[in-house]
């Protein structure tokens, strides 16, 4: 993998899950959790801005953020399929922000201790914000997990439904699943969650970071780029 | 006081669009000032990457230097080293208490583990400077403030995170 298709995967995912949060955007259940997701949205979406453009710079196509962000096609995004599915009820977008951001951890972790004297300002700037969305996943797995009936079953039942497609973020990636899982188990653990185990978990979704996506991912950038596709350069 | 120095000061006393008692400089978001070829080079640090002042504050470093009579200014933004609120200067500190943001105590070092879940470390409330207050949100109107009460004087406040 070369540093501009590993750049464009990481560029990518924070990208799309920073569009899915901003979904809750006026939708939370009360106003400090709408404020917490459009916060850790827009920090993703400046992850993304900047890991975008260094990604075009590389790549030395002269295409910019806004390029890679609003000209590719659904089969040029090299998201993860996690970071695309709908944002579900609260339980499942906190099961993904657990899953996502403890991998995100990882990933800019590696980028802060790296050689790449760009990538280990972003990654180094990234960590520190990443632990916010951590710190916030975490509470809040713990608090629906280890809370009533309802939440417990719901939070439990987002766990399983996402749980098939965190394999994907370890595919031909420096992130190691057993890192990942050092973070992610305890906090399943603490919310009286029950993780599932490998072998259940038979369907394993795959091809997103060939540019192969579920269905949910064209509506996602029908909304997002049409805008920019309508009225190429806008300004306001 | 050189054309240099000069450059330096005019974008250090920017003032923050969003925490408008406290100028960028005092926040350590400028990094450096140099003039190159008749040109005013600035160069800014985001707080966080997402923060959406930073187009603000770039727009407002060109016109006050402009207004100043630098007509060529380029901003340049840099990543590394990353931004804290160790860099807050101790004017800064008391101006955020004196405009209401409890001002962030020192950043942690290293990196934390996920559990347990601890609270974050508690500020002074910025108006009665009460020890007894509660955290109301950890994420606040802008990325760089969380939200607070105190339970002595009642009133909610901001406060500027340990970053």
């Amino acid at each position: 993998m070369t540093t501009v298709e590993a750049v464009l995967r990481l560029g990518d995912d924070a990208l799309i899950a920073s569009q899915r949060l901003a979904e809750w955007t006026s939708r939370a259940h009360d106003l400090e959790e709408d404020i917490a997701l459009s916060n850790i949205a827009l920090d993703l979406l400046g992850q993304a801005r900047a890991l975008l453009t260094y990604a075009g710079e590389r790549e030395g196509s002269g295409r910019d953020e806004d390029d890679l962000a609003y000209l590719r096609d659904e089969r040029e995004f090299v998201n993860c399929q996690l970071v695309e599915l709908p944002r579900g009820d609260f339980a499942v977008t906190i099961a993904r922000m657990l899953f996502l951001s403890a991998a995100l951890r990882l990933r800019y972790e590696a980028l802060a201790d790296g050689a790449d004297e760009t990538l280990a300002g972003i990654g180094a700037k990234a960590v520190k914000e990443i632990a916010y969305h951590l710190d916030h996943a975490a509470m809040w797995t713990v608090r629906l997990g280890d809370g009533t009936d309802e939440s417990h079953e719901r939070a439990q039942s987002a766990v399983d439904e996402l749980w098939p497609y965190t394999f994907e973020l370890f595919e031909d990636d420096e992130v190691d699943r057993d890192a990942w899982l050092s973070i992610v188990d305890p906090v399943l653990a603490a919310a009286t969650l029950t993780r599932p185990s490998d072998e259940d978990a038979r369907f394993r979704p795959t091809g997103g970071r060939q540019g192969v996506h579920t269905e949910h991912l064209g509506y996602l950038l029908a909304e997002m780029q049409h805008l920019h596709r309508s009225h190429p350069g806008a300004k306001w | 006081m050189d054309e240099t120095e000069r450059v330096h000061a005019v974008a250090s006393a920017v003032m923050d669009p969003e925490l408008p008692v406290v100028t960028i400089g005092e926040l350590g978001i400028v990094r450096e000032a140099t003039i190159s070829d008749g040109r005013a080079i600035v160069t800014i640090t985001p707080t966080y990457s997402g923060c959406p002042a930073m187009d603000v504050i770039r727009a407002d470093i060109v016109s006050a230097l402009r207004r100043e009579g630098f007509g060529d200014v380029e901003i340049r933004t840099v990543y590394a080293p990353a931004w804290t609120t160790d860099w807050v200067s101790d004017s800064g500190r008391r101006k955020l208490a004196a405009g209401g943001i409890a001002p962030p105590g020192a950043a942690a070092v290293g990196r934390r583990p996920v559990l347990p879940l601890l609270p974050p470390p508690a500020p002074v409330c910025p108006r009665c400077e009460s020890v007894a207050v509660a955290e109301i949100s950890r994420f606040g109107p802008t990325a760089c403030t969380s939200l607070w009460r105190c339970l002595d004087c009642a009133e909610p406040f901001e406060h500027m995170k340990a970053h």
